[in-house]
């Protein structure tokens, strides 16, 4: 059986619930066709978490990839289509051009499954964070090393706790809903999500009121680990530490719930429950810059 | 005796091909984490290690927690898993970050020489423990007589704050006097 999930032209964090819906309402082994055709525009949680879509399903989903050139254009310079062609059935017309150097992204769609993984990612947001913090930001230059602390402590929730790979990205753009600039940093995977994770270690303290939601806000909020040693769960505590002065939004959805800090220019929810449900975890970190 | 000298980017550096400058991950911090244990192991007994990041770029809470917080952790208390003090050298504004959060999360000090070449307590401490500390760092060598009448504390208080520090490895005892390890230019 096949069914088609519509993207929505606009696919950000938000818009990306409702291809959720969609893909929830169908049976497991269902064939899926995601079509991206009318998409103008993705976020990097919009863009990672449609991978995870199309590494999360029994069988090989077919996407069908935006019209829009200017779109297809640089979903193939943001590495989309990298990644997306062993995970999709690709439709329509790819850009044979790779991702480069000379790319518009700040960091393409980039595999994590391991520590090198980590230490590429973070070498390579170094060179380019000094001239684009500053552009977007206003940025001091003590900002660059704590952005590459937080999106190195983002990516490590993969490589600890997912079980399996995933993917992270980085762009800056024009938040017209607030005005601003921002950086989004997105890390997302289909593994195996925060309440499984933690189980082993929490799930007894809570007893049958253990879930998605009481997962994330014993990782995200009290910092608990499933490891036992000292000092474990620094990596949420850490990111949230930095993104406060910044003015900073966090957000991660895991399984059936989403969690949120929420700072003063935004008017999110600091948690939902009962979501449809989406294997892994999807974090989103936003810094807003300069006003629009 | 001198002190161990440990260079956390020559660690790095023979740990890791191609070679990383940063310390971002719990593998890569467990690993070089290792090392330096394995070095402590067959240096023998040394009153002062010296540990070097002066060659590392960055580092993320989880390495800072992995090598610094654990080797501060295990140097402590009443079964200490190492004999000496600790300094921590070649510390950039960049490294802070991640090292200061590490030590209030666990209340957990230790002394750092800074990129420029000062020394400074760092973590969680008391205010006396700072004076003292301080004190003593300023007169290079001090009894529990002297911190005493500095601070205007009886003595007994003042063995108390002192001990307390040699318990942490924030100083070191020479008879009845204390010092801060400080390393070679102290």
């Amino acid at each position: 059986m096949s069914a088609v999930i519509t993207v929505p032209e606009s696919l950000d964090e938000s818009a990306f619930e409702s291809v959720i819906d969609q893909v929830a309402a169908q049976p497991a082994d269902a064939r899926l066709i995601v079509d991206a055709r009318h998409t103008a525009f993705g976020t990097p949680y919009g863009i990672t978490a449609l991978l995870c879509l199309g590494q999360s399903r029994a069988v090989r989903p077919t996407l069908m990839v935006p019209e829009k050139e200017t779109t297809v254009g640089y979903w193939a310079r943001a590495g989309v289509f990298a990644h997306a062609e062993s995970l999709f059935e690709l439709s329509g017309r790819v850009p044979a051009g790779r991702t480069g150097a000379s790319s518009d992204v700040w960091l393409p769609c980039t595999a994590i499954a391991g520590s090198e993984d980590v230490h590429k990612v973070v070498s390579s947001i170094q060179e380019r964070s000094e001239a684009i913090l500053g552009q977007e930001l206003n940025a001091d230059p003590r900002m660059i090393g704590r952005f590459a602390m937080t999106l190195s402590e983002a990516c490590q929730n993969i490589v600890e706790h997912a079980g399996r790979g995933g993917w992270v990205m980085v762009q800056t753009y024009s938040w017209r809903r607030i005005g601003r600039r921002v950086v989004q940093i997105a890390v997302c995977d289909a593994g195996i999500g925060f309440a499984a994770s933690l189980a082993p270690s929490q799930a007894r303290r809570f007893g049958d009121r253990w879930s998605d939601a009481r997962a994330l806000e014993s990782s995200v909020v009290q910092g608990q680990s499933r490891f036992p040693d000292p000092g474990r769960g620094q990596g949420f505590a850490g990111i949230r530490r930095f993104l406060s002065p910044w003015e900073g939004k966090l957000s991660v959805r895991s399984g059936t719930a989403r969690i949120a800090i929420v700072p003063a220019w935004d008017d999110d929810v600091p948690m939902q429950e009962g979501l449809s449900s989406f294997p892994g975890a999807q974090v989103s970190i936003i810094i807003p810059g300069k006003a629009i | 005796m001198s002190p161990t000298h440990i260079d956390v980017g020559a660690i790095l550096e023979a740990a890791y091909h191609p070679v990383y400058n940063d310390l971002v991950t719990r593998a890569t911090g467990r690993t070089v984490r290792d090392r330096i244990e394995q070095r402590l192991a067959d240096r023998g007994t040394a009153r002062l290690t010296i540990i070097d990041f002066s060659r590392i770029g960055l580092i993320d809470f989880s390495c800072a927690d992995e090598i610094v917080a654990t080797l501060v952790r295990r140097s402590c208390g009443d079964a200490p898993g190492y004999d000496g003090c600790f300094l921590f050298d070649g510390i950039s504004d960049a490294h802070l970050d991640a090292i200061e959060h590490v030590l209030e999360r666990d209340a957990l000090a230790l002394i750092v020489r800074i990129s420029n070449g000062g020394h400074r307590l760092i973590g969680v401490v008391s205010t006396r423990e700072r004076e003292t500390w301080e004190y003593v760092l300023r007169e290079h060598a001090a009894d529990a007589t002297a911190v005493a009448a500095q601070l205007g504390v009886d003595e007994h208080e003042a063995t108390h704050t002192l001990t307390a520090l040699e318990r942490r490895r924030l100083l070191m005892r020479d008879g009845a006097r204390f010092r801060a390890p400080l390393g070679a230019v102290a």
